[in-house]
C-alpha cells in the first residue's frame, strides 16, 4: 500500500508540474514575448480558462499527501514554514494578477498586474525548484520527526542548512529554465505569426541552457546527497530514467528548431515528468531524508496512514481521478486550437 | 503573546476572512442556477442577462475565495502540525476529497460557464452553471465533514503509533453532526446570497437605474431570502441547538451565559457575562424559554458551567456568549424583514415601498456578520478541544514554529488581505455601477478575462 500511495502522490505532483508548469512559464515570459497590449491579451487568454484547474492539482495533491502520509505533511509543512507561507502569498498574488488585469482599462493598472504576474510566477517557480532540492538534500530531523529551517543560514550544504543554499538555488534555477522552456513551447503551440516565432526562438535558445543546467544539477545532487544513486546502483534498469530525460531534452532542442511545436511540448512534458520520477526513485523509500541521522529519515513505512484509510482512499481516489481527467478532456477540447482575440472566440 | 495564542489567531483570522467569500459563492451559485432556470423555462432573455451580471460578481468573489482558501488547507500542516500528524488519516480524507471531487469540477465548469456561453447550447450553459453550483456545495460538504469530526468525533480508532484511523468511511461521511451543521451552514450561505441580491436590486430600484433588473433581483432575492431565513431558524438551527445541548453541554452553557444549572432556565436576550463574579450584568431574561427550547418542557433542567470542570470551560467565554447572541439576534431580524418584504412582494407593493427597500439595501453586511458569529460560536464552543474530548487545542499546534515566526506571517496575511478587500470593493462597485445592461451577449463590450 505504501508503494502504491508513494507513486500516486508522485503522479499528482507530476500532473501539477506539467500542467501548472506551462502557465507558470507563460507568466515568466509574457511581458517579454507580448510586445503590444493585444499580444499580452492573447498570451493571457491562452492560459485564462485552464490555469485555475491546473492549480487544483496542487491542492488535490496536498490533500492526498495529508491523508496518506500525515507525518510527512505535518513535519515538512511546519519545518518549511516560512517558505510555504511565501509560496501561499505568491499564489494569492498570482491568481489576482491574471484575473484582475482586464477589469480596468487603465494602462497603469494593466502594467502593474503584468509586473505582478511576472514577479509571482518567477518566484513561485524558483521556490518549487528549491523545495524539491530541499527534499533531496534532506533536513536536520529531530527525534520527534520535526524540524524547523530558516530561509537561509550560510548558504552551505552543511550540518545547519537553510531552505536556500547553493544547492537548492541550483534547483530553483533548473525549475526556472525548465518551466520557461515549457511555457514558451506552449505558446508556440497556441499562437500564430510573430508571437509564435518569438516563442519558438526563446524555447530554442533556452533549451540549450536547460541542457547545461540539467547536467550541472545532476552533478550537484550527487555532491549534496552522495547516496542519491544507491537505488540506481542496486537496480541498473532504472538508468533508463536519466536516459529518457536526455532524450526528451534532445527532443526539445530538435523540435523547437524544426518548428514541430507539439512534439517539442510533449518532450518538455516528458522531461519534467522524468526529472521528477528520477528524483522520486533516488528518494524511495524515503520521503524526507535526515541530514544528521539516517534512522530519523521520514519514510513510507513510518509516515503511512492506517490500512483502512488507505484502502477506502484508493477507491474514491481512482473514481475521483477518472472524473477529473474527464473534466480536463472536456475543457481542453473546448478551448483547443490557436487562441484569438476575436470577440466571442472565448465567449464574452 | 504565546505561540499557542498566535497560532489560534492565525487560523481564526485567515479562516474568518476566507469564509466571507465562499458564503456568497455558495449562495449566489444557487441563485444563478435559479435565474438560468427561469430563463430556460420562460425563454426570457432578461433572466439570462441577470445571470450574466451576477456571474461577473461571482467570478471576482470566487477568485478571492480560491486564493484565500489555499492557505486554509496548508495551515493544518504549517501551524497545527501535531494535530495534522495524529488525525491526518481521518480528516485528511475529506480534505483531499474536497480537492478531488469539488475543486476539479468547479474549476473546469466555471471556465465553461464564464467563457463558453457562445459555444454552448442554452441547456449546456445551464448545465455548466449547475455543475459550478454542485461543485461549490460539495466543497462545503467536505469542509463541514472535517469540522463535524472535530466537533463530534465518530468512526475512529487510535493506532499503537498514536495516529487516528478511520474505522468506517461511511460513518465518517454520515456523521449526524455533519448533516445538521451542513444544513444550517448552507441555509446561512443562501441568506448571504439573497441579501446581497436584494441589496443590489433595492439599490437599482431606489436609484431608478436598471430598475427592470432591480425588480428581478428583488423577486428572486426575497423569495430565496424568506425561505432560507426561516430554514435557518427552523428546523436547522433548532435541531442543531438540541444536538449541541446533548453532546456539548459546556458549549451551550457558555453560549447562554448559564453559570449555574437551572430548572426552568430562562433565555437571556441581552447582558454582559461577568466572568469574575460568574453572573450576567444587566440581564434581559425571558423565563423558562431555554428549558423549553432544548427539552420541550419548561420544567427541564439545563446544565450550567458549574457542572463542567474549570479546565474544560470554553474560552474566551464572553466572546462565545456575544457571538451566539449576535447570530441569534440577527437570525431573528432576517426572518422579520423577509416576512415583511415577502408580504409586500406578494401584494405587488414592494417596488413602491421605499421604506422597505431602504433596509433591504442596507442589510447586506448583516448576514456576513451572522455567519461569522455562528462559526465563532461553533469553534469557541468546542474549546478547549481541537477534537472534542480527545485532543486539546494546546496539544495540536506546531511547537517548532515560534511565536515570532507566527506573528510575522500573521501580519503578512493581514496586510495582504487589506489590499484584497480594497480591490474587491473597488471591482464589485464598478460591476454594480456599470449595471446589467452591459452584459447583453450581442453587445461588443470590452473584453474581460473572467469578470
Amino acid at each position: 500500500m505504501g508503494f502504491v500511495w508513494f507513486w500516486l502522490v508522485a503522479i499528482m505532483i507530476v500532473a501539477y508540474v506539467v500542467l501548472d508548469g506551462f502557465d507558470l512559464g507563460v507568466g515568466m515570459l509574457h511581458i517579454f514575448l507580448g510586445r503590444t497590449e493585444q499580444e499580452r491579451q492573447l498570451i493571457l487568454r491562452s492560459i485564462g480558462p485552464v490555469w485555475d484547474g491546473n492549480e487544483v492539482w496542487l491542492l488535490a495533491g496536498g490533500g492526498t499527501l495529508y491523508f496518506a502520509f500525515p507525518l510527512l505533511y505535518a513535519s515538512a509543512f511546519s519545518g518549511f514554514y516560512l517558505a510555504l507561507m511565501i509560496v501561499l502569498w505568491l499564489l494569492i498574488l498570482r491568481g489576482l494578477s491574471i484575473e484582475l488585469r482586464m477589469h480596468l482599462q487603465l494602462a497603469v493598472w494593466r502594467a502593474f498586474f503584468d509586473g505582478l504576474f511576472f514577479f509571482s510566477s518567477l518566484l513561485l517557480t524558483v521556490f518549487y525548484g528549491a523545495a524539491l532540492a530541499n527534499v533531496i538534500r534532506g533536513v536536520p530531523l529531530g527525534a520527534d520527526g520535526y524540524f524547523f529551517l530558516p530561509l537561509w543560514t550560510d548558504w552551505r550544504v552543511g550540518p545547519r542548512p537553510g531552505i536556500l543554499d547553493w544547492y537548492t538555488v541550483v534547483g530553483g534555477v533548473v525549475a526556472l529554465v525548465a518551466l520557461e522552456v515549457h511555457g514558451a513551447l506552449y505558446l508556440a503551440v497556441k499562437t500564430e505569426g510573430d508571437l509564435q516565432e518569438r516563442s519558438r526562438a526563446v524555447a530554442s535558445l533556452l533549451s540549450l541552457v536547460l541542457f547545461g543546467v540539467t547536467v550541472v544539477s545532476l552533478i550537484a545532487s550527487i555532491i549534496a546527497r552522495p547516496d542519491a544513486l544507491s537505488n540506481y546502483r542496486s537496480h541498473p534498469v532504472l538508468w533508463i530514467i536519466p536516459l529518457i530525460v536526455l532524450a526528451s531534452l534532445s527532443g526539445i532542442v530538435y523540435g523547437s528548431r524544426r518548428r514541430q511545436d507539439r512534439k517539442a511540448f510533449a518532450c518538455s512534458a516528458s522531461y519534467l515528468a522524468f526529472m521528477l520520477a528520477g528524483a522520486a526513485v533516488a528518494l524511495y523509500p524515503r520521503l524526507l531524508p535526515s541530514t544528521n541521522d539516517p534512522s530519523r529519515d521520514i519514510t513510507i513505512q513510518n509516515a503511512l496512514s492506517g490500512p483502512h484509510t488507505l484502502q477506502v482512499g484508493l477507491i474514491w481516489w481512482i473514481f475521483g481521478m477518472l472524473l477529473a481527467v474527464t473534466y480536463f478532456v472536456i475543457v481542453y477540447r473546448m478551448f483547443r486550437g490557436k487562441v484569438s482575440l476575436e470577440t466571442g472566440a472565448y465567449g464574452h | 503573546m504565546t505561540a499557542l495564542l498566535l497560532h489560534r489567531i492565525h487560523f481564526a483570522f485567515t479562516v474568518t476572512y476566507h469564509y466571507l467569500f465562499p458564503q456568497l459563492t455558495m449562495g449566489l451559485a444557487l441563485l444563478i442556477v435559479a435565474l438560468k432556470t427561469i430563463a430556460l423555462v420562460r425563454r426570457d432573455e432578461r433572466y439570462n442577462q441577470a445571470a450574466r451580471f451576477w456571474a461577473r460578481i461571482f467570478a471576482v468573489n470566487f477568485l478571492l475565495g480560491v486564493v484565500t482558501g489555499i492557505p486554509m488547507e496548508f495551515q493544518f500542516g504549517t501551524n497545527w502540525s501535531q494535530f495534522a500528524r495524529t488525525t491526518g488519516g481521518v480528516i485528511g480524507q475529506p480534505l483531499a476529497m474536497e480537492g478531488v471531487f469539488s475543486f476539479f469540477l468547479e474549476s473546469a465548469f466555471l471556465g465553461l460557464f464564464l467563457y463558453g456561453e457562445r459555444r454552448l447550447s442554452p441547456f449546456a450553459h445551464w448545465a455548466s452553471a449547475f455543475l459550478v453550483f454542485l461543485g461549490s456545495w460539495i466543497s462545503g460538504f467536505f469542509i463541514i465533514v472535517t469540522n463535524a469530526w472535530m466537533q463530534h468525533p465518530v468512526a475512529f480508532c487510535v493506532l499503537p503509533s498514536g495516529m487516528y484511523e478511520v474505522t468506517s468511511f461511511w460513518a465518517l461521511l454520515m456523521n449526524p453532526w455533519a448533516w445538521l451543521e451542513y444544513a444550517h451552514n448552507m441555509s446561512g450561505a443562501v441568506i448571504t446570497g439573497s441579501f446581497v441580491m436584494c441589496a443590489v436590486g433595492a439599490f437599482y430600484v431606489l436609484e431608478d437605474q436598471f430598475s427592470e433588473f432591480g425588480k428581478i433581483f428583488l423577486q428572486v432575492g426575497v423569495v430565496a431570502g424568506l425561505i432560507s431565513s426561516i430554514t435557518q431558524v427552523f428546523p436547522t438551527g433548532d435541531l442543531q441547538g438540541r444536538y449541541l445541548a446533548k453532546h456539548q453541554p459546556a458549549a451551550v452553557a457558555g453560549m447562554e451565559g448559564l453559570f449555574n444549572s437551572q430548572r426552568g432556565a430562562g433565555i437571556i436576550l441581552l447582558g454582559q457575562p461577568n466572568y469574575e463574579q460568574q453572573t450576567i450584568d444587566n440581564p434581559l431574561v425571558v423565563n423558562n424559554v431555554l428549558s423549553f427550547l432544548i427539552y420541550g418542557t419548561t420544567e427541564a433542567e439545563v446544565q450550567g458551567l458549574d457542572r463542567v470542570p474549570r479546565d474544560q470551560w470554553p474560552e474566551p467565554l464572553p466572546l462565545l456568549f456575544y457571538s451566539y447572541h449576535l447570530m441569534a439576534g440577527l437570525g431573528t431580524y432576517f426572518v422579520l424583514i423577509m416576512l415583511i418584504a415577502g408580504f409586500l412582494l406578494w401584494r405587488a407593493r414592494l417596488f413602491r415601498s421605499r421604506w422597505a427597500l431602504w433596509p433591504l439595501m442596507l442589510s447586506f453586511p448583516l448576514p456576513y456578520i451572522a455567519n461569522t458569529a455562528g462559526w465563532m460560536t461553533a469553534e469557541i464552543g468546542r474549546q478547549p478541544w481541537l477534537a472534542y474530548g480527545l485532543i486539546r487545542t494546546s496539544e495540536g499546534y506546531s511547537k517548532y514554529v515560534s511565536a515570532g515566526n507566527g506573528l510575522f506571517t500573521l501580519i503578512g496575511f493581514m496586510g495582504m488581505y487589506t489590499v484584497l478587500s480594497i480591490l474587491f470593493i473597488l471591482l464589485v462597485y464598478r460591476i454594480i455601477q456599470r449595471g446589467p445592461e452591459s452584459t447583453r451577449l450581442v453587445a461588443v463590450s470590452p473584453p474581460l478575462t473572467v469578470g
